[in-house]
Formats: C-alpha cells, structure tokens, sequence
C-alpha cells in the first residue's frame, strides 16, 4: 500500500489533485453544516446543475475558460434562489428543483445541438479531478482560502443565525446578510468542485460530511471540526480506491462518505442504546 | 425611570392592516409586566417593534438596544446540535459584533449566568435533548447575556406543563427581585401570569386598552 501511495504521490497531477481536492473537502464540509442546519441542503444540488447549463452553454460559444464564465452566473443564481425562498409563493423547495432540472435540460439540449455528448460533457457531469487544467487549480486554491477565511471569521455569527434568527436579528446582526454569505460562498465551492466532482455529485460533498457528524456529535464546534476531517478523510480514502481500482473518482469519493455515514449510524445506535 | 417609552405607534403589515393603532405606554425598571390580549391582538409585533425586528412603524419608540429576548420556541429547529454552552454564549454576541472570538469577559459573563440558573454543571449537554422547561431556562440565560437591565419574553410557558410553567414563572420573579432585572413578558397563560406580574398591558386589535397595575386590573380592568 505505502509503495502505491508513494508511486501516486510521483505523478505532478496527483500532487495537484490532492492539494485541490484537500481545499475543496475541507470549504464543502464547512459551509454543508450551515446549510444542512438552516433546511438548505438542496441549495447545492440545484446550484450545481445551474453550473452545468451555464458551462455547457459557455463551451458552446467558445469560451476557453468556462470556469471564469461560470463563477458569477452561479452566485447570482444562488442569490436569486435565496430571494425566492424568502418572499415568494413558491417555497424553496420547490424553487430550488423548478430551477435546477430546467437549467439542467437546457444544458442537455444545447450539448445536443452542439458538441453532443463528448468526455468535456461527460466531464462535466462526472468529474475528471486528474484532468484540472494549472489555471483551474490556482483558482480553486484561491477560492477555497476566501472560503475558510470567511468561515472562521464569521463562525460566531453563523451559529447564532443558524440557531436562531429571531434571536439574531434581535441582537443587531444582519441575519440575511449571513445567509447570503452563505448561499455566495457554496456557490463558490461548487463551481471549482464541480471539475474535480462533477455536476452529478458535487452537492453530496457538501452534505454528507455534515449528516455524518451530527449522528454521533452534540456540540455545534464538534460537528464542524468533524465534518471537516471527515469530509477530507472521504476524499483521501476515496482517491487511492479509484487511483487502484480505476473507478470515477467523484463516485468513490461519494461511495466512502456513505460507508463513513452507516459507520457512524451505527456507532450512534450503540453509543444510544 | 423608564427602560421602555413608546410614544403614538403604529404598525401595519403588509397583509393586515393597522396591527398596532396609536400605541402609548411605558415599561418601568425593575417591574414585572405582562402582555396580555387575544390572539392577533398585536402582542408579538408590539415586542418586534420595541426590538427593531419590525421596520416601518410610525410613532417613537425610546429604549436601550441592549435587550435580551426570548423569542417563541417555535423558531429553534429540533436536533441542532449545539451545547447549552455554546447556546448561552451566544447571547454575547451584540457586546461586541465585530470580534472573530469570543472575549475572556463574554465567557465569563456566560459563566456567571449559567450558573445563576443552574445549568452549569450540565454545561456539555446538547440543547436539543433537554426537557421544554429546561431549554427555556437556557434560552432565559442566553438573554441574560444579551443585557444587564431587561429581557423580553414571548410566550415563554407555551406548551410547557403547569409545575414546569411555575418554576419559569419563580426564575423570573426572583431574576426580578433579587437582580433587578425588568422582565416584560407576552403571554397567554393570563391567570398564573397574573400572579406574578405587577403590572399589566391589555391590548385589543393593535390598541391599548389597559395600562397599570396587576391589582386595579384585577379589580375592574380585566375582562372576560
């Protein structure tokens, strides 16, 4: 095993995939607990097909670096998403999967009268973490640095909004201004993970590290230190399985936060019982 | 003196009208004074204006920024994990809004308090397996932190048994008496309400109808 590892570790592209992938782990599992708490574990998902549509019609004009394209229409569509969640008829929810499947089969239709579905397509889809170009790399350490920076300066407001926003709001901060944070900053981490991820299953790494944690841990710091380590042991884990077996990275990386997920259910119910 | 001064109030929603009409009244330090009035008579947005979570309202209201509330329990989601700890440190949280940590005197204000309220030694445990009664004595002492002078409560025994309901009633009359702290309080629950508060504000659809003491109110006030 450790000479499989240090024949890993010679390859330039794994040294760059695992430094990109440590980062995106880390920021997804961070703010996953806040939007889990706050009922907006959807948010991610339907951020990520948003990012699928937008590239796929990026490509299709010809753009060379659709990420750069990609980045702002994601986090106004997560602004936008926010405000219909807030004052509309349509609840959330709803929103959030009208959004989504639309901004998806636009992305489909427009692969179809273009490129049709060629391995970018199916990149984008299914991640290709060992393709990322050296540009896509030093923007997701970039984002991913904002990311955490922001996380740990914003950690005691975060918990008092996520707890309680009437209480929040009460005391002078500006609960919405930290969900919009929030929403900006997940949209962020979705567009630079959906490279090494793809569009299919970004939004679990977002979400499972966190639903993990709060199985066994009680305490709010806990869970978030938790779902940090778990959600880049999950990746570790899951970049060795698919380096041995030649599996989808994105997929093991998923397929190892689920096993992590029954582990600790399991703990859970004996520690319970 | 007055903590509280509101002068002419009114407030109206988008989709209801004049929720609060030409409101007048004082809260007085060190008093114990309970809301009381119908459903939809005006009761919580009267609390929401006096805490600035309602924008747009037409009047003065005079009081200090530094308020503990307890807002009603229905707002905290089931299965949060967090401490009580971390759930009444984060009352501190508007002394001082701009620093990353918490400061030394925040947790030892948080310290103070919680073991005023006994709830110290459980300190670790997670809010969300506590019993209801329990919960609301750590939200009472996460307000504490927010403030030296008052807290305002919103339907603080709501679906609390009667023995529970007391003993909340008994903390806030000795939070009252013996650390002078003023406690304005919603409530439905008007009969055991009554016995501990001193005085007493009616309001019926967005007006005033009564404002005074416990025992005039109980004397001719009060109605139905």
């Amino acid at each position: 095993m450790i000479g499989t590892i240090s024949e890993m570790l010679s390859h330039a592209f794994i040294q760059r995939a695992l430094l990109v992938g440590i980062l995106i782990s880390l920021c997804a599992a961070l703010l996953g607990v806040s939007l889990v708490l706050k009922r907006y574990s959807m948010i991610g998902d339907g951020l990520s097909h948003v990012g699928f549509g937008i590239l796929t019609v990026a490509t299709a004009f010809g753009a060379t670096s659709p990420l750069y394209i990609a980045i702002p229409c994601v986090t106004i569509a997560a602004i936008v998403l926010l405000k219909i969640g807030n004052n509309s008829k349509i609840k959330s929810d709803s929103a959030i999967a009208l959004i989504s499947s639309s901004a998806l089969a636009i992305g489909v239709a427009v692969t179809s009268l273009t490129t049709g579905m060629n391995t970018d397509v199916c990149n984008f889809m299914f991640g290709s973490i060992l393709a990322m170009s050296k540009s896509d790399v030093v923007l997701s350490i970039i984002v991913s640095i904002i990311v955490a920076a922001l996380f740990i300066i914003y950690y005691r407001k975060l918990f008092v909004v996520t707890f309680d926003e009437e209480f929040a709001k009460a005391s002078g901060l500006k609960a919405k201004r930290y969900t919009s944070i929030i929403a900006v900053l997940t949209a962020l981490i979705i567009v630079v993970g959906m490279r090494m991820m793809g569009v299919m299953l970004i939004s679990s790494i977002i979400i499972f590290p966190a639903l993990t944690s709060m199985r066994i841990f009680k305490s709010f710091k806990k869970v978030v230190i938790s779902s940090a380590i778990v959600s880049i042991v999950s990746f570790l884990i899951g970049i060795y399985l698919s380096y041995i077996y030649n599996i989808s990275t994105g997929a093991m990386i998923v397929i190892v936060n689920l096993v992590l997920f029954i582990l600790f259910s399991i703990i859970d119910k004996i520690i319970h019982d | 003196m007055d903590l509280i001064q509101i002068k002419d109030l009114s407030f109206s929603y988008p989709a209801k009208k004049d929720t609060l009409k030409h409101v007048n009244l004082k809260v007085q330090k060190g008093t114990f004074t309970c809301i009381v009035g119908e459903n939809g008579s005006g009761k919580s947005t009267l609390i929401k204006c006096i805490l600035g979570l309602n924008k747009g309202y037409t009047g003065k209201i005079k009081a200090d920024r530094r308020i503990g509330y307890l807002p009603q329990k229905s707002h905290i989601q089931t299965n949060f994990p967090a401490t009580i700890e971390e759930v009444v440190l984060s009352g501190t949280i508007s002394n001082n809004v701009r620093s990353i940590f918490y400061k030394k005197e925040d947790k030892e204000k948080a310290k103070q308090v919680m073991e005023r309220l006994g709830i110290y030694d459980i300190r670790k445990k997670c809010f969300a397996d506590l019993s209801g009664g329990q919960q609301q004595r750590v939200l009472i002492a996460r307000a504490l932190c927010a403030t030296k002078d008052i807290i305002i409560l919103d339907e603080p025994t709501n679906g609390l048994d009667p023995t529970i309901a007391k003993q909340i009633y008994e903390l806030l009359d000795k939070l009252k008496t013996e650390d002078k702290i003023t406690i304005l309080m919603v409530s439905h629950d008007i009969e055991r309400a009554l016995s501990y508060a001193d005085t007493v504000i009616e309001l019926s659809n967005g007006e005033v109808t009564f404002e005074g003491t416990t025992k005039d109110y109980k004397k001719g006030g009060a109605k139905k």
